[in-house]
């Protein structure tokens, strides 16, 4: 994947004019082609439960659907999703303690009205990953006006 | 029900990204319900504005965590295995309410039901299904 994301507005927009990924801190890594990388910086005030110092799974799942929307917007610069369908999480392992957590997302199809996309969660290694997900997401057409922020 | 209420805040208050949330405890016709008053660090979309739908996820997968545990104490906590979430209406700026359903709680595994809910339950802005991992016997 490129480095040098597409279109520097989207990501701007998605990540930096969100509430929610404000909050959580959520970084913007690359963006392109129906790709996009996402990082949730560890923080102790994000960690499940007092004693823990892994970053909870609500972050995850947020960090998650963020990222595979970025993935969608990311085929077409006139398409948005306006709406996250449904998202399947398989957990596999609970992140790493006090680690950030990535996710890669992948639009790999989509239709006049339809999106679909797969993301991943991991720690240290895309290969050993924390969870998988499989979404869908309601477009926008290239008529209708972009969400404004 | 005063003292389930109880139980679930505290395991809120255990919890620093339930706090992070907002969420709190309260009963609804008779239901533990989790609450989550509406906060501006909470859209997702600040064009409608709505609710993140990652929020009104992890509010959720919180709410059948939490009955389970309190249903089904564990000397080691409970694991979500996986979910699956459903998005039905846009969550609007107000409070939400989430409340979880145990379906089958076998020696090992549980399937729970949760739905999600702002101004009636009968119009859920948000279902989830999802299997979890009992803790280890005491």
């Amino acid at each position: 994947m490129s480095e040098v994301p597409t279109d520097r507005v989207i990501i701007d927009r998605m990540a930096n004019s969100t509430p929610q990924a404000i909050a959580l801190g959520f970084e913007a890594i690359s963006m392109a082609e129906g790709r996009a990388t996402m990082r949730a910086p560890w923080r102790a005030d994000l960690v499940e439960v007092v004693g823990s110092t892994a970053l909870a799974s609500g972050v995850i799942t947020t960090l998650m659907d963020h990222c595979s929307g970025m993935a969608v917007a990311a085929v077409e610069e006139d398409r948005f999703p306006t709406a996250t369908l449904d998202l399947r999480i398989d957990f596999l392992r609970a992140a790493a303690p006090g680690a950030d957590v990535m996710v890669e997302a992948h639009c790999y199809k989509s239709t006049d009205t339809l999106a679909f996309v797969r993301a991943t969660a991991w720690d240290a290694s895309p290969e050993d990953p924390i969870a998988t997900v499989q979404a869908a997401f309601v477009l926008n057409g290239p008529q209708s006006p972009r969400p404004t922020s | 029900m005063i003292e389930k209420i109880a139980r679930l805040q505290a395991y809120l208050d255990a919890r620093p990204y339930a706090r992070f949330l907002g969420a709190r405890a309260d009963s609804r016709d008779g239901n533990l319900v989790l609450v989550l008053p509406f906060s501006p660090h909470l859209i997702g979309n600040p064009a409608l504005p709505a609710l993140h739908g990652g929020v009104i996820g992890a509010m959720m997968e919180l709410s059948a965590l939490s009955q389970l545990s309190l249903d089904h104490p564990r000397h080691s906590p409970h694991q979500t295995i996986d979910v699956t979430i459903e998005y039905l209406r846009p969550g609007r700026a107000q409070t939400t309410y989430v409340s979880a359903h145990l379906k089958k709680v076998g020696r090992r595994i549980a399937n729970i039901q949760v739905e999600a809910w702002q101004d009636s339950p009968a119009q859920p802005i948000a279902a989830m299904r999802g299997h979890f991992l009992l803790g280890a016997e005491g």
